[in-house]
């Protein structure tokens, strides 16, 4: 397994490898073609699961090897039991979920921290595009039109930063990327990130303990 | 000649001198069954294909479905056909038997040399007939574990069936687990619905209304309820086919000419393909093995024995799921597979499960698709990696 070489994956898909411990139990949820949980079980040895909607992603995933399920976070996450998976990670998918509130809190009974990358849609080019030009914006990350994009619940750093505080779920750690794919924390600053930062990811944990903590 | 000497000299091969393997189990302990009998001393017939490694961990079972057979991937000895997973099975194949030792048992109930309603009872010197004790699927697990036990495996590799097939391989990990690495089941169920009955008793009644069959006793009097078996196996041929599938390889074209018969001769080529179907299947199967083995398939309700809760047969589990369904099935659809997947998510096992597009209906599993092999041979790949298991070429 060690002789394999290291799958080269996504820097945003690098920052959340970098928040998982080796050997740890990881539910990838929208998984696409399993990228993330490749990597993970060769350079991590992580025993990984992944959920995805799209068949042409789990016939990718599971003939690369990969445990993954034809399936629907917005319905089928409620089936696993607490506390299953040491980290469950949603990567570019919270704004593409029918009920993401929903989705977050049950990531964190099923995992006792969740990752989640997310577009920021406070990024400084999306709020001239849109002062400037008056249509909805489009950038790397989200490229589709607004008709046809998958993305239909967006939100701005200070808007999940929000939601978690009211829910209950406190942020471990915060990483961002900016318009040029690199990492960085702008000086520790929210509202700095919140403009300058294309891409989020976040750790998150359960302010209330978990039963088996 | 005796009465089931006839009905062997019926037949276009002799079933006690099949290729492959036949062994006597339950003479030091014989076999308990669901329904309280118990086997002392029956025949079990299996094919295998492939080398077992020195370690004994390359094995893989694959569970055949209701009118399968343990002829896997060779040509058939009755009918001269490919065997019915030839595509899946065989060197440098999905199923590779470079790599792995593959199993196939005829199951309890069978008729291709495994004890069942066709074989002698030793007891009495004569067929079994409907003496015959009723049999489930986990009979026929418990069945499979004997040979395994005979070959000096402790733990397969992989269990992979199919319909039928793929309820074996539920009841394998359930009953089980600490021998099965793997387990794939594929275009199945976890209990058989209203519809899958009703299906079955339509069979089961097309070949009891035949005068020939004789209440079971057909063999008695040389004769075979040829024409109720092919009804049953018209009717079940109906729902293992899609649709779409039916309208596009026949529409509605005519068999001969162009003009309708006006009469109730053959007129459609479905009509034509249909007592094809029927035909063919009565020269190597028996009928009251029909009538036991659907029997079995009703009878299965995993979910009831676990207090209804499907997870509790699974619970702790380390066996590496794997579940396939195809999109136009509707004799086991999609969210019958979806059941058992949600049951293993509540208990956080280790499940792949995937939907592949097809428009074969049922016997897609049978089938070239190749959506399905890439699935299943990148499953077994990464599976044999967790297991340690050399590639083919290192073995």
């Amino acid at each position: 397994m060690t002789a394999k070489p290291a799958p080269s994956i996504r820097v945003d898909l690098q920052l959340i490898a970098q928040m998982i411990e080796a050997n740890s139990r990881v539910l990838d949820v929208g998984c696409g073609d399993g990228m993330l949980l490749a990597y993970l079980w060769h350079v991590k040895n992580v025993d990984g699961r992944g959920i995805e909607l799209s068949s042409e992603g789990v016939n990718a995933c599971v003939s690369a090897g990969l445990s993954v399920i034809q399936g629907d976070a917005d319905t089928d996450l409620a089936d696993y039991p607490d506390a299953a998976f040491d980290y469950v990670v949603l990567s570019q998918t919270l704004q593409a979920m029918r009920a993401p509130r929903q989705v977050l809190i049950e990531l964190l009974r099923i995992g006792k921290h969740a990752i989640v990358s997310m577009p920021n849609f406070a990024h400084w080019r999306l709020r001239l595009a849109l002062l400037f030009t008056g249509r909805m914006p489009r950038n790397r990350v989200l490229a589709e039109a607004w008709h046809d994009t998958p993305s239909i619940h967006l939100c701005t750093i200070r808007d999940f930063v929000a939601l978690c505080e009211s829910i209950g779920i406190t942020v471990e750690r915060s990483l961002f990327l900016n318009d040029q794919g690199s990492p960085s924390h702008f000086g520790r600053s929210l509202a700095l990130a919140n403009l300058l930062g294309e891409q989020a990811v976040f750790m998150l944990s359960s302010r209330k303990k978990a039963p088996n903590a | 000649m005796r009465a089931h000497e006839r009905l062997h000299s019926n037949l276009p091969v002799d079933r006690r001198n099949l290729p492959g393997h036949r062994v006597f189990f339950g003479r030091d302990t014989p076999l308990q069954l669901d329904c309280g009998a118990v086997l002392a001393d029956f025949p079990v017939a299996y094919q295998t294909y492939g080398t077992l490694n020195k370690n004994r961990t390359n094995a893989i079972l694959v569970c055949h479905a209701l009118t399968g057979d343990q002829f896997v991937a060779e040509r058939h000895p009755v009918t001269g056909k490919d065997g019915w997973w030839s595509l899946m099975v065989g060197p440098g194949k999905t199923i590779d038997t470079n790599r792995f030792f593959v199993i196939c048992v005829n199951v309890l109930g069978g008729c291709m040399g495994s004890i069942g309603p066709a074989e002698v009872n030793p007891a009495t010197g004569e067929l079994w007939g409907l003496r015959f004790p009723i049999i489930t699927i986990a009979d026929m697990v418990r069945a499979q574990t004997m040979v395994l036990d005979h070959l000096g495996i402790e733990q397969l590799f992989a269990v992979i069936g199919g319909s039928m097939g793929g309820m074996q391989v539920l009841e394998w990990a359930a009953l089980f687990p600490e021998r099965v690495f793997a387990a794939v089941p594929i275009a199945t169920a976890s209990h058989h619905t209203a519809q899958n009955i009703a299906f079955h008793e339509v069979g089961r009644q097309a070949i009891m209304a035949d005068p020939d069959w004789c209440d079971g006793e057909y063999w008695r009097v040389g004769k075979r309820p040829h024409r109720g078996l092919a009804v049953a196996r018209m009717a079940a041929h109906i729902t293992y086919l899609s649709e779409s599938k039916l309208t596009k390889k026949f529409g509605r074209r005519l068999q001969t000419g162009k003009a309708l018969s006006y009469g109730f001769n053959v007129d459609f080529q479905v009509e034509s393909y249909l007592r094809h179907q029927g035909i063919t299947f009565v020269e190597r199967f028996d009928a009251n093995s029909y009538l036991y083995i659907t029997r079995a398939m009703d009878y299965f309700d995993m979910p009831a024995r676990y207090g209804g809760q499907l997870a509790n047969a699974f619970r702790d589990t380390k066996v590496r799921f794997c579940l396939i369904s195809f999109t136009s099935d509707w004799l086991y659809p999609t969210p019958e597979s979806r059941r058992i997947v949600h049951a293993l998510n509540a208990v956080a096992a280790n499940v792949s499960f995937a939907e592949i597009v097809s428009n074969a209906g049922h016997d897609a599993f049978l089938l070239d698709e190749p959506d399905f092999r890439r699935v299943l041979g990148g499953f077994l790949a990464g599976a044999a990696q967790h297991r340690g298991l050399a590639a083919a070429n290192s073995r």
